[in-house]
């Protein structure tokens, strides 16, 4: 059991050292340098060398990745080259407000997603499955700034309801962001929803079609014990694991959807970054993402071991 | 083919997404007959006018005839995407049947990396590469083809491994063939089928990736008509001309999920279920 969880940790790990690895290796590809692609053209005299200096690039790469290691881990990301500041001071509130986004999201999600796929899985190619299938269907295809111009254009341009754009001062506090941030949490959380109800569908399906489900019936349990004691806990453990994956098309959802609103967060400030070829930015932002999903498939990687002892097992 | 057509068409999900899918092509094709106006052609004494007989989706903040725009705005989209979407599979397909019918060490150790590169979000990745190489389609059609490939990899290899056990594969290896006459002779055919749909499947996601990032402002670049780009442009006006960020927004969802359909549909009537496969 230990190993277990050793080895899971130590993927993480391994992964987030792969990403970071490739994360700088691909910077590192660019011909010329980090200085010469912001600069373009101004490249010369004493503003490049201050900019190589201030980056210290004239140190070899592999001391390079290394100092950036060690000053990520201590939340050190260096200096942002259009912005002129640590970059930590620059992330701190804007994380806080795209993990604000990202986590009302879930949480208003996952029960959701639950139960709707319990219902449709349960009642499977019945009218309720067939119309909660089909609302998946459209909320995972149709882009999401498209499900969101339809949002604004209902509840903030019909209706006014909500604003259309996030207007807050910096350091508003979360009564002053919660009108703005209502459309954006639903967008996302209609993707989310319908990500994890196709599989926790799935799953109950299949949970369904088992031998122990059949015994059950032969056995006489009422059908709504079958689903609640049988079904619905073994059908959670697959899911569990796709609620994580799906974290990954919430992140890329995030920039999306903070850039429809202008939402102050950790998107759009990637995108101002990429437009304004500030690197070391983009790739500290790119590099928090990354760590932030592996450790969500981390923790669903840990609670599936809690929760099946199958998985416990050797050789699984 | 014909009988897979005919299949497919014969229930309303399927017939639906086969009819958005030809519908689109052939209007991504026939654009140039179709189009009343040049889609790029502004013109400052008809800006933002509303949809009416000469303009039938009105008219954009520059002048130009929504309607052509939306008729061009699936070309870039569509050829992009197909282009990354064939790299995908081919690359993928071919790893996956090689890992799922090697096995072993070499297996092992490859699909830890390649499970490493599944949990990378890749937009974030596609956007770290755009900051690099710049946008357009130079950059996004490798990139996209790339990392979609990593997911129809796992996929097929996963379809190959169960492939590999069976008796026909061990006989050809008792018999000694080489590694190419297994994979191309004994392997492909039986994995044609999951090759099929997977690439459909990856195709809509890539449109859905590509408008997102059009969107964005990374994608297409202006003049060009694009759904996305379009979208981006003129949601500024959505109180007042809302016509112009509703026909791109409605082009463009009828294509994702017209090919989503049709994936779904080829996939039934291969005998795959994808209700099971998770989304990665």
């Amino acid at each position: 059991m230990p190993s277990l969880i050793l080895r899971r940790f130590g993927f993480a790990a391994f992964t987030i050292g792969f990403v970071s690895i490739v994360m700088f290796a691909a910077v590192e590809a660019l011909p010329g340098n980090v200085c010469t692609s912001f600069l373009q053209r101004f490249a010369q005299g004493p503003r490049l060398e201050r900019c190589i200096e201030q980056q210290g690039l004239e140190r070899p790469a592999l001391v390079r990745y290394g100092d950036w290691v060690a000053g990520a881990v201590q939340g050190d990301f260096g200096y942002s080259l259009k912005k002129r500041k640590p970059i930590n001071e620059l992330i701190r509130e804007r994380f806080r407000n795209t993990a604000l986004l990202g986590g009302l999201a879930a949480l208003l999600a996952i029960p959701f997603a639950i139960f709707f796929g319990i219902a449709a899985g349960v009642r499977r190619d019945r009218p309720l499955d067939l119309s909660l299938s089909g609302a998946a269907m459209l909320a995972m295809t149709i882009p999401e700034f498209v499900t969101a111009t339809a949002l604004i254009y209902v509840f903030a341009i019909v209706l006014q309801w909500f604003p259309a754009v996030t207007i807050v001062s910096p350091g508003a506090g979360f009564m002053q962001m919660l009108p703005n941030i209502v459309l954006p949490v639903l967008v996302l959380s209609a993707v989310l929803v319908a990500h994890i109800m196709r599989m926790m569908r799935a799953s109950v399906i299949d949970v369904m079609a088992s031998d122990y489900v059949h015994m059950a019936r032969l056995k006489g349990v009422p059908e709504r014990q079958i689903i609640w004691k049988h079904v619905v806990p073994n059908a959670m453990i697959p899911a569990l694991n796709v609620i994580a994956l799906t974290i990954a098309w919430l992140l890329a959802g995030v920039v999306v959807v903070e850039k429809v609103f202008n939402y102050p967060g950790l998107g759009t400030l990637m995108i101002q970054a990429i437009f304004d070829r500030d690197l070391p930015l983009v790739q500290a932002i790119a590099l928090i993402f990354s760590v932030i999903y592996v450790g969500v498939n981390l923790a669903a990687d840990l609670a599936a071991l809690a929760l099946d002892p199958r998985l416990r097992r050797k050789g699984h | 083919m014909l009988n897979l057509l005919a299949t497919i068409a014969s229930k309303p999900s399927g017939a639906l997404g086969l009819g958005l899918t030809l519908f689109h092509l052939a209007l991504a094709v026939l654009a140039p007959w179709i189009a009343p106006f040049d889609p790029t052609a502004q013109n400052a004494d008809a800006i933002l006018l509303a949809p009416d007989a000469t303009h039938l989706m009105g008219t954009d903040t520059l002048g130009r005839d929504v309607f052509s725009r939306v008729v061009y705005g699936g070309r870039l989209a569509i050829a992009v995407t197909f282009t990354a979407a064939v790299i995908a599979t081919l690359w993928g397909g071919f790893a996956g049947i090689f890992f799922g019918t090697v096995g072993g060490r070499v297996d092992e150790y490859s699909m830890r990396i390649v499970d490493a590169f599944l949990s990378m979000p890749w937009l974030l990745f596609l956007l770290l590469i755009i900051s690099i190489g710049g946008a357009g389609p130079l950059t996004i059609i490798p990139t996209l083809g790339f990392f979609y490939g990593v997911a129809v990899l796992r996929v097929v290899r996963g379809a190959a491994m169960q492939v590999a056990a069976r008796d026909f594969v061990t006989a050809a290896k008792a018999r000694g063939e080489a590694l190419w006459p297994i994979l191309s002779r004994e392997m492909f055919p039986n994995l044609s089928d999951i090759l099929l749909v997977e690439g459909a499947m990856r195709w809509s996601w890539m449109l859905l990736a590509f408008s997102s990032l059009s969107f964005l402002g990374f994608g297409a670049t202006p003049p060009t008509p694009d759904w996305g780009l379009m979208v981006a442009q003129e949601r500024g006006l959505l109180s007042t001309a809302p016509w112009g960020v509703f026909w791109p927004c409605a082009a463009l969802s009828s294509l994702i999920i017209g090919i989503n359909l049709l994936a779904d549909a080829v996939g039934k009537a291969l005998g795959l279920d994808r209700a099971t496969a998770v989304a990665v």
